[in-house]
């Protein structure tokens, strides 16, 4: 479904990336993991367009998707949930999820969409005139997922949804992800929380100071020695 | 003094507050999109003025007619100096913005004097006034006061019910967020500037009702509409609206209690103090 | 002798001579172009001071009008000599950077809000100026009454030559100025400041001492500028020494010159001057409003394409010539 090709890209002089490739397969859910500083922000940034590439490509369903600008990549069905949740603090919760289906088919669809995300978040319901702003850091996050999910996209980019949240919440975070996946959406997935993640995912990427070390289905990797020790601190 | 007299100013006070207020709108509208202050913002406005002037006095429109197209003026000028002089130095430092608009200024000041000399100007309206329990409500100044009330309002229901509205709303908040929703940063940015050089339009029309226009019009509600923002909290909408009826209040009363120069004296003083009591503005969320 | 103390020396030796180039009729008229250039300068060295460290005055118009009125009307009223009518108002306009500066650096107002209350400022002191038309002459402006022929006690000279000489003194003395706040201690302070103001705050450096420290030097430099300028032009009015447009128009001189070189203030100076003073003798009187016209259209363009300025331009054109020997980023 989505093909990263060689992929470069940085900031300035700084290269983040170097020859960065990646499959997600329809279906399925890839997680990218990795230390600080190791460039899964930037990849999840090049695939939504916010970061440019400098050189490889980007495929998705078999379009090229190379150099498009972030607010062209998601006609296309790809959402991206950024790291930092980032969410319009000022708007109501109900109005975060409008803005979500922005584009015209999101539009159209918006009554469906709205109550499935209501389904999965029922918090979410709850709240929906309170300012997002006021919301707690797992609810934030939830607005994110949902906001996302708004723009009925195939391949949503999930970049550190468990960041800041306390242990319980990480739990129940990852259990609504899971159920997420469970409705048909493919997912990529950047998280520290590594031991947590590679439950949740088919396969893997380990990415350090921007190259990809290592790849692999997720049981194989979790009993790596190495990945064992670096990342998982067993 | 009368108390009458203090009466009236107060009342004037919140008539001229409405035109301010949309004034106010317009300008924080564009600085909380796009982070720039417009310094040739009433310069758009007395441009706008000549418009509708030239409309009424030299083709003999009816002001229902002229108003609407003053509007739809100030949307294109908006949207020409977005495209002309804001678009191309959007990364640049903070002051070059500001004095590209600077630049603007003494461009729009000039220019104006060089078509049309510093003669004043006036749309002359006859209009009756209405008197209720010995006060004296004209209806040039009562009629502005009511359209900016609606328009105000009509800003606001665009600005909530509407998507763009509410992503107009949202880009100020975040813009790299915004562009993940699927919104090109640009087009909201120039239906911003549209947005806000309409209300520059419509302010046009409704101080045309009262004042006359001439090249160096600006200088008159420019710093005035700047400390307006600032004093309501730059970007705040709520707090300017406010703010506007506060320093219209100030002027008003200090106007016939001292003189006019004194009113916006003591109005930018009033500024100067609440600024360092409450940097962030007057609504100012406590963090 | 070093190469730039050299070029340094050659120029300032030209400058005090160019007034003994014969130049015809032309004299007086290049004399009177070159002392508002150093004047204008000066002030915008002065405006520059704050400017670079992140401090954007949008109402240096106030400490100005300070300085030029309060020389002028002592004179008028009082006869007071400009040589203690000028002090005044340095004082003056020094305790207006405080009451400004004080409460605007404890309360970190910074960035927009910091350019718009100052802004405010200069408006006050423009309406101040207008409001007390008895005796002001509000918005006519005020002439400086004449001592009767020249005169060092009220510092009115016909021969431009003095003005020549005493604005090209005071030009070098704002430069040494600059020059010394520039290599002080008070720099690497600021710095830190314009960068990160929490960040300075939390290594133990006093950001309020500092900001105001350099505020009020600004604040009394501007002042004694505008005094001197209301000497030698023995005119002064509300509109053109105070309030938002001259405030505008010193911050544009220094932007387009660089704000963060030493001769950025005169070389924008410089060319907004011979531009003005262009387009003046170009369209006259005939096409009133042309020249400002085209000057702001100018100063649009030159924003948008020379965005580092004149000076941070032309190094920035050196700086990539030699970069590949001299950088290598790590
Ligand atoms: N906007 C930027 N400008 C310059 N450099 C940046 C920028 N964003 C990130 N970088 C640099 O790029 C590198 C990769 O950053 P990135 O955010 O992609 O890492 P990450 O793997 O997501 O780290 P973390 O786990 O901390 O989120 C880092 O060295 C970072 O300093
Ligand atoms: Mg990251």
């Amino acid at each position: 479904m989505l093909e990263v090709r060689r992929v470069t890209a940085g900031y300035g002089a700084f290269t983040a990336l170097w020859d960065v490739s990646l499959t997600v397969a329809a279906g399925e859910a890839v997680a990218v993991v990795g230390p600080n500083g190791a460039g899964k922000t930037t990849l999840m940034r090049v695939i939504s367009g916010l970061v440019p590439s400098r050189g490889g490509e980007l495929v998705f369903e078999g379009t090229p998707l190379t150099g498009r600008r972030a607010h062209q990549i998601v006609a296309h069905g790809i959402a991206h949930v950024p790291e930092g949740r980032r969410i319009f603090p000022g708007l109501t919760v109900a109005e975060n999820l409008k803005m979500g289906a922005f584009l015209p088919p999101a539009r159209r669809a918006y009554r469906q969409s709205l109550e499935r995300v209501y389904g999965l978040f029922p918090v979410l319901a709850e709240r929906r005139a309170q300012r997002a702003g006021s919301l707690s850091g797992g609810e934030q996050q939830m607005l994110a997922i949902g906001r996302a999910l708004m723009s009925r996209p195939k391949l949503i980019l999930l970049d550190e949804p468990s960041m800041g949240l306390a242990p319980v919440m990480v739990f129940r975070l990852f259990d609504l992800i899971r159920r997420v996946r469970a409705e048909g959406y493919t997912i990529l997935v950047v998280e520290q929380n590594v031991r947590q993640v590679l439950k949740l995912v088919d396969r893997a990427y380990l990415l350090e100071v921007g190259r990809i070390r290592m790849e692999g289905r997720a049981e194989l990797l979790s009993e790596q020695d190495f990945v064992r020790k670096a990342y998982m601190g067993l | 003094m009368d108390p009458i007299f203090l009466v009236e100013a107060a009342i004037n006070g919140i008539l001229l507050g409405g035109v301010l207020a949309v004034l106010a709108l317009g300008l924080n509208l564009i600085f909380g999109v796009l982070d720039i202050v417009w310094i040739a913002y009433v310069d758009l406005v007395m441009l706008a003025m000549y418009a509708f002037y030239f409309m009424v006095q030299g083709h003999g429109w009816s002001v229902w007619v002229a108003g609407p197209a003053t509007l739809v003026v100030g949307a294109l000028l908006g949207i020409a100096v977005h495209l002309l002089i804001i678009s191309p130095i959007l990364t640049s430092a903070p002051i070059n913005q500001l004095l590209a608009t600077g630049g603007l200024l003494f461009f729009l000041q000039s220019f104006a004097t060089f078509l049309w000399t510093t003669d004043h100007r006036s749309v002359r309206l006859s209009l009756p006034s209405v008197e209720i329990g010995g006060i004296f409500l004209p209806f040039t100044r009562v009629i502005p006061f009511a359209i900016s009330i609606l328009a105000m309002l009509a800003l606001y229901l665009f600005l909530r019910h509407t998507y763009i509205g509410t992503a107009i709303r949202a880009v100020s908040q975040d813009r790299d967020a915004m562009a993940l929703m699927g919104a090109n940063p640009q087009r909201v940015y120039v239906v911003t500037s549209a947005v806000g050089g309409a209300m520059a339009g419509l302010a046009a029309t409704l101080l045309s009702f009262q004042y006359s226009v001439h090249p160096f019009f600006g200088g008159q509600f420019g710093p005035l509409t700047f400390m307006i923002c600032v004093l309501g909290g730059l970007g705040n909408m709520v707090g300017a609206f406010v703010a506007s009826f506060v320093m219209s209040e100030i002027i008003a009363i200090g106007g016939v209690m001292f003189s006019t120069e004194m009113g916006y004296v003591i109005a930018f003083v009033v500024f100067i103090v609440v600024m360092f009591a409450r940097p962030g503005g007057i609504l100012a969320r406590r963090e | 002798m070093s190469g730039p103390r050299l070029a340094a020396a050659l120029a300032i030796a030209a400058l005090v001579g160019a007034p003994f180039v014969p130049m015809g009729g032309m004299r007086q008229y290049v004399l009177h172009v070159a002392i508002q250039i150093f004047i204008w300068a000066f002030i915008g060295s002065a405006w520059s001071l704050m400017g670079r460290f992140g401090l954007v005055s949008l109402g240096h118009g106030a400490f100005l009008g300070v300085g030029a009125y309060t020389t002028v009307l002592l004179w008028n009223h009082f006869r007071l000599t400009p040589w203690l009518g000028g002090p005044a108002g340095v004082g003056l306009a020094v305790l207006v950077a405080l009451v400004l500066g004080y409460p605007c650096f404890r309360f970190r107002v910074v960035g927009h809000y910091f350019g718009l209350v100052t802004l405010a400022v200069g408006e006050v002191v423009r309406l101040l100026i207008i409001a007390e038309r008895d005796c002001t002459d509000g918005s006519l402006g005020l002439t400086l009454k004449t001592a009767g022929g020249d005169s060092l006690l009220a510092v009115q000279f016909a021969d431009k030559r003095v003005f020549y000489y005493a604005a090209l003194l005071v030009w070098l003395a704002g430069l040494w100025i600059w020059h010394r706040v520039d290599r002080s201690m008070a720099r690497a302070a600021l710095e830190a400041i314009g960068e990160d103001e929490t960040a300075a705050a939390s290594v133990g450096i006093h950001v309020t001492r500092f900001k105001l420290g350099i505020t009020v030097a600004s604040a009394a430099l501007t002042a004694f500028g505008g005094a001197l300028y209301a000497q030698y032009i023995t005119y002064v009015n509300p509109d053109t020494l105070s309030g938002i447009g001259v405030s505008l128009k010193i911050v544009f001189a220094v932007v387009l010159g660089g704000m963060y070189s030493l001769l950025g203030p005169l070389i924008g100076t410089a060319l907004t001057t011979a531009l003005s003073e262009g387009l003046r003798i170009a369209f006259g009187l005939k096409f009133l409003g042309m020249a400002e016209t085209i000057y702001g259209v100018l100063l649009i363009v030159f924003i948008i394409f020379l965005p580092a300025g004149i000076a941070g331009g032309a190094r920035r054109l050196v700086g990539r010539r030699v970069a590949p020997v001299t950088a290598s980023p790590a």
